[in-house]
């Protein structure tokens, strides 16, 4: 039998576990501090639950990881590739060079070379201008040291034929092997948060794929001969491979799994998810059991974007937030962090955070003290935590009706189980490892992006053959049949091209099958 | 007295002309982005007070027109505006003395510097609308009988086409035209008129309106509304007074003819607990109703920000849940006479009300 799947939640201070079989019942879980080489961690997490379910390493048909290695590699600038950013639209676009607005450390770290050469498409796909190849060979040339390449072109997503050129280009000039992002693989129109996001991918590749053979290591080295994922933004997973050549799409899965895991332990498909960690509160929302998305651009590492992400709100509140007791009593948004063990009273350290008050007040029992803190404070203070978070809620809200509300992760005690404007409070079972269920139930998707005449077809035709197409690369990427769905239709008319020409996008995602 | 305006006065400008765009305007980030590179590459642009224009000066104000969509990715080569200047100095047989922004709030505040930073010109610390309006036309330069052309519209490619028509409408009709065939986004000067023209028909003091706005906001933190209250108050508007505090409870919007037409709803909190009022928009905020009865209408700026963070909210961000101060902004005389209402009032926007003046 190799029936059983092990989801982990690599996060800032703590590494999930969970082990589940394939109806989905939770068998062990844990919660294990996060290892500066998060291998050690990851393995340490995977003994205590593989032990505790009784499940073998044999028996393990899927290990799935959710991590956010790229997003800190991103804000402490480290492990970065250098880039050569190549822009396609001179003679448009020169007035804002590539990575103007990035913060200047930023941009040092990923080697500030750019360029900005002939070409590029209008927004009916008609010639903006034409590319110049000696031009392009010489700028590959110039950047012959870089580690990765990132090329845009204006109006790619209608358009890729000159990204495709300069890909080529660069392949007859450096080589096979260095990685080239593509923009309308990674973004949608709206050219600077485009290029910024496929400079951002092409940055981490190399991070990502030492995570990605970090984690392959440590499945080999347990003996693991299991089908391997990363999560990503959309709450679906993707393969290794994928994973180490669009790293920049892992960067918001924390909170999309969270958001997942939380809706799955609830059984609420509709509702407010408020996920309370060490040092920030996440409030989410979820619709149809899926993330609701961000209508506004997203910033990675103070640089804009235009993913599509989990629409957020972070507050500065968690289990390890800082009580200030000077005046009106106030919690956060300074936190002793990872440091909790060290710093928190309840382990013998001198700050009082909001861990240690419900320590005192003698609903949790963590770390060998007892710190003394008068009743008002607590309660002052949780009435402080609730007024916070029904706030955020409310902003999440999109009517005035009361709405479900969710609390998870591993600061859930924190939270009132009363909340205004909430219809009800749920706080599932194993709330503490709502991200690593999250991504141990992750869908696998499968995708079409393709051209289409509609001189040929119908409309209906079209998008219906490239749902077909999509459904079929999901069940061959491991759906199970009954559960594949089409997440996502995209259409852009390509009116340059004779013949009534349609680009079609269709994502299809289901659970993997058993 | 000269100002020069640098990189840190661009970001200013652009913060402040979020609270002048009335919740329209189109993001200014395009626009700054392109100024703060052209002030980097060419130097710092001088800003001079319609006063200071000699009678005689040639002054022609730049803008870009089109699709909002196209502009976020076809971005600006950066010389269009300057070729469509340099043609109408061809067609006039005369040097520009100065360029000047058409609007003061969203992403034509800053453009112009960016023409003048490349041209070595001043900019006029002056524009036509007072604040963001759709359309060419929507100018005091139009209200006050200044021609709208010759104009020309320019693309990145080089290509230029000239524009002269019997009336203003004619013009907008007409460069939304080639707009299109120039792939979308297009960039224009037009009006061009005298310094005299400028003192009779421009609103004075703008760009140093929305740059103090931007700066004091930028500082402000906690006290938004007393920095904009301080800023308007010491301006030729009217200190800014807040019409009502409460939580958005709905948000209606339809997009018709390449506009985003709608209304939103606050339930007031604090000293309007009780009342609730109507905010209604196309692209920018026309009219707000307390209870059902007018308080505040076009031309008068009506503004929302966040109540916590202060920060103006455009339009297409508002949404449930946010809790915001709805602010009124008495506009300077020019903008209110009857010949400015008849092209800016309420009517003109199909609001069923006579124009409600803000005082203050």
């Amino acid at each position: 039998m190799t029936d059983y799947r092990i989801g982990i939640d690599v996060g800032g201070t703590n590494t999930d576990a969970v082990v589940m079989n394939s109806d989905d019942d939770l068998l062990a879980k844990t919660k294990t501090p996060t290892t500066e080489d998060i291998t050690t961690g990851i393995l340490n997490a995977l003994d205590v639950v593989l032990d505790d379910s009784g499940v073998s390493e044999e028996e393990l048909e899927y290990v799935m990881l959710g991590t956010t290695h790229a997003t800190n590699a991103i804000t402490e600038r480290r492990g970065l590739n250098e880039v050569g950013v190549i822009r396609i639209g001179a003679p448009a676009t020169q007035s804002i060079r590539p990575l103007l607005e990035w913060p200047d450390d930023l941009a040092d770290a990923i080697g500030n070379n750019v360029a900005i050469l002939d070409g590029g498409h209008e927004f009916d796909g008609r010639t903006l201008n034409n590319i110049d190849e000696e031009e392009i060979r010489e700028q590959v040339r110039e950047f012959a040291d870089v580690d990765a390449f990132a090329v845009t072109s204006v109006f790619s997503p209608v358009r890729d034929d000159h990204e495709k050129r300069v890909t080529e280009i660069i392949r007859e000039e450096i080589g096979d092997d260095v990685p080239i992002s593509v923009s309308n693989e990674i973004g949608s129109v709206g050219l600077l948060e485009r290029e910024n996001a496929t400079a951002l991918n092409a940055a981490l590749t190399n991070v990502a794929e030492e995570a990605a053979t970090a984690f392959v290591d440590a499945m080999d080295e347990r003996g693991i001969d299991a089908n391997l994922y990363f999560g990503q933004n959309d709450g679906t997973l993707m393969s290794v491979d994928y994973a180490i050549r669009y790293p920049i799409f892992t960067v918001a899965s924390g909170p999309s799994n969270s958001v997942r895991g939380a809706a799955y332990l609830s059984e609420v498909e509709n509702g407010i998810i408020v996920d309370v960690g060490g040092t920030t509160t996440d409030v989410g929302a979820v619709t149809e059991g899926f993330p609701r998305e961000s209508s506004v651009a997203v910033e990675i590492g103070e640089v804009k974007t235009n993913f599509r992400m989990p629409d957020i709100i972070a507050i500065g509140i968690g289990g390890g937030s800082i009580v200030d007791t000077e005046g009106e009593v106030t919690v956060g948004p300074q936190s002793v962090g990872y440091k909790l063990t060290e710093k928190a009273k309840c382990f013998g350290g001198d700050v009082l955070t909001a861990t240690d008050l419900e320590v005192a007040a003698g609903t949790i029992d963590i770390g060998p003290e007892t710190p003394d803190v008068d009743q008002s404070t607590v309660e002052a203070a949780r009435e402080y935590v609730r007024e916070r978070v029904e706030r955020e809620v409310d902003r999440m809200k999109t009517s005035a009706e009361p709405v479900p509300v969710v609390i998870v992760g591993g600061g859930s005690i924190l939270v009132p189980d009363e909340i205004e404007g909430a219809s009800e409070v749920y706080k599932p079972d194993h709330y503490e490892v709502a991200n690593a269920v999250g991504v141990a139930i992750a869908q696998v998707s499968g995708e079409v992006d393709r051209i289409y005449s509609l001189d040929e077809m119908s409309r209906e035709e079209a998008i219906q053959s490239a749902k077909d197409e999509a459904t079929d690369n999901a069940l061959a990427a491991g759906a199970d049949e009954d559960s594949v769905d089409i997440v996502d239709v995209e259409e852009v008319p390509l009116s340059y091209l004779p013949g009534n020409a349609v680009r079609i996008k269709v994502k299809a995602a289901g659970a993997l099958d058993h | 007295m000269t100002v020069e305006i640098g990189v840190e006065e661009i970001e200013d400008i652009a913060l402040g002309a979020t609270v002048l765009g009335t919740g329209g305007g189109g993001d200014p980030h395009v626009g700054k982005l392109v100024a703060k590179q052209a002030i980097e590459e060419f130097g710092p642009v001088e800003l001079v007070h319609p006063d200071e224009l000699s009678d005689d000066a040639f002054v022609v104000p730049t803008a870009q027109m089109g699709a909002p969509t196209v502009s976020v990715e076809k971005l600006p080569s950066g010389q269009e505006a300057v070729d469509s200047l340099e043609r109408i100095e061809r067609e006039l047989d005369q040097e520009v003395d100065a360029t000047m922004p058409i609007e003061c709030g969203g992403i034509n505040s800053t453009f112009p510097f960016a023409v003048a930073a490349r041209r070595g010109l001043p900019v006029v610390d002056a524009d036509g609308m007072g604040r963001a309006f759709p359309e060419l036309h929507h100018e005091t330069f139009n209200i006050y009988g200044v021609s709208g052309t010759p104009a020309a519209v320019s693309d990145e490619r080089g290509n230029t086409c000239l524009i002269e028509t019997e009336d203003n409408e004619q013009l907008e009709w007409l460069a939304r035209g080639v707009t299109v065939r120039m792939g979308g986004v297009a960039y224009v000067s037009d009006y061009p008129m005298t310094g005299t023209q400028v003192k009779d028909t421009a609103i004075p003091g703008t760009m140093t309106l929305a740059r103090n706005l931007g700066r004091e906001l930028r500082v402000a933190e906690d006290d938004a509304m007393d920095a904009i209250r301080d800023v308007t108050r010491s301006s030729i508007y009217g200190e800014a007074q807040s019409l009502f505090e409460g939580k958005i409870v709905d948000v209606q919007r339809r997009t018709e003819h390449g506009f985003v037409f709608g209304h939103v709803d606050v339930d007031g909190l604090g000293r309007d607990e009780g009342s609730s009022m109507r905010i209604e928009f196309q692209n920018e905020n026309l009219g707000a109703q307390v209870d059902g009865e007018y308080v505040a209408t076009v031309p008068d700026l009506i503004t929302v920000l966040d109540r916590e963070t202060g920060g103006p909210i455009p339009t297409e961000s508002l949404r449930y849940g946010a809790r915001v101060r709805v602010l009124g902004i008495k506009t300077p005389e020019i903008m209110r006479t009857p010949a400015a209402l008849d092209v800016w009032g309420p009517h003109s926007f199909g609001l069923e009300t006579t124009y409600k003046p803000l005082e203050g």
